[in-house]
């Protein structure tokens, strides 16, 4: 595990090393190159803001007005008849949504159950095997000016669902 | 996105209204608004790092051979990708990074890959997403990073007795998740072809 940690650490400088030093040996002016690059950063970001703006807005207010906690309780009736500890539907809801409220509710789950319950290895897994989709979704597409996205969106929304009964499904066998 | 945006406001207007928490709901604006300034601040800073960097790997030449040599790994997916397109290369470091957990690499070669691709659409078509775009999109939503090394961290630090245990199930989690992601989307698009 801890080989693997430093493996993945070492991953980008080991991959920068090798591009300077292939551009290099092509004789390429690396820092004009770099430099000619970089500059579409800008552009890109001018892009994106307006759809990370407008994500962050329905994602933020759907949590401030209680639409997620009403949400939360409506779930809740299904926590006793699959037997699946409450608090993980939090999880299982704001992961989509928010990457670092998610990571939040998790701290509390783990303080709150312990770090060894069922409902924090559930959702240690929903997190760790789910993606912030709406976030992604809004970065990949306003990166490249998509407007049309035929039927992306139902795709995303149906896997994030299966990821999240398989992370459950999974955890419950295992365990 | 239309309609999800739609709904998700909506419903947070009506709860809003319900549980008269107005308040709350003006200063989520303000907030969204400051914390989408502060991410796209972020990203500034390593999109463009990116960006050049890969940029070095194309004037060098690199990113054709690379592409060459990854295209095995991911053809069977990608099929309409010509050979040694520098979107195979973006592609599979987006994919390697994830795997990895280099989210400070992952979301900028993310964006280059959508370049890439969106360099294949035709010009009557920048509006409109490719099949290769959905899929790579996919792939990405379903997340499939094997090690969560933050959560593993965050199970220690509170005195958990095996915080690895979660490992192997997120493994496997993350897997299925994936595999049936890639398999809803194919069976949309045979659903779409029949009906259209």
């Amino acid at each position: 595990m801890d080989l693997l940690n430093y493996f993945s650490q070492a991953l980008i400088p080991v991959f920068i090393l090798f591009t300077v030093a292939y551009g290099l040996f092509k004789k390429v002016r690396l820092y004009d190159s770099f430099v000619s690059g970089a500059k579409d950063g800008i552009d890109v970001i001018i892009k994106i803001f307006p759809y990370i703006l407008a994500i962050f807005l329905a994602i933020k207010t759907f949590q401030a007005s209680g639409a997620y906690d009403s949400m939360k309780a409506m779930l809740a009736w299904l926590s006793p008849i699959f037997n699946i500890p409450v608090d993980v539907f939090s999880i299982a809801i704001i992961k989509p949504l928010s990457g670092s409220a998610a990571l939040g509710i998790f701290t509390d789950i783990v303080k709150t159950t312990g770090p060894d319950s069922m409902a924090s290895r559930i959702s240690a897994v929903i997190i760790g095997s789910a993606e912030t989709t709406f976030y992604v979704l809004a970065v990949y597409l306003g990166a490249v000016g998509i407007k049309k996205t035929k039927y992306l969106v139902p795709v995303c929304l149906i896997a994030d669902i299966f990821g999240i009964i398989t992370a459950i499904a999974v955890v419950k066998l295992i365990f | 996105m239309n309609i999800i945006w739609f709904l998700l406001i909506a419903v947070s207007v009506a709860f809003s209204v319900i549980n008269g928490r107005f308040d709350d709901f003006t200063k989520a604006m303000f907030e969204a608004s400051k914390s989408a300034v502060e991410v796209s601040i972020y990203l500034l800073g390593i999109v463009s790092l990116w960006l050049g960097l890969t940029k070095i790997l194309e004037d060098s030449g690199l990113i054709y051979k690379l592409s060459h040599f990854f295209k095995p790994l991911i053809s069977r997916l990608f099929k309409n990708i010509p050979d040694d397109h520098p979107s195979i290369t973006s592609i599979t470091l987006n994919l390697l990074a994830n795997i990895f957990g280099l989210g400070n690499a992952a979301t900028p070669l993310g964006i280059r890959a959508m370049k890439d691709l969106q360099s294949l659409n035709p010009p009557e078509e920048k509006d409109n997403i490719s099949f290769e775009m959905m899929l790579f999109i996919v792939i990405n939503t379903s997340s499939i990073q094997l090690i969560p090394f933050t959560v593993i961290g965050l199970l220690a630090n509170y005195g958990s007795q095996a915080p690895s245990a979660i490992v192997l199930p997120t493994i496997v989690a993350t897997l299925i998740s994936t595999a049936v992601a890639i398999t809803v989307l194919f069976a949309f698009r045979k659903i779409s072809k029949w009906t259209s």
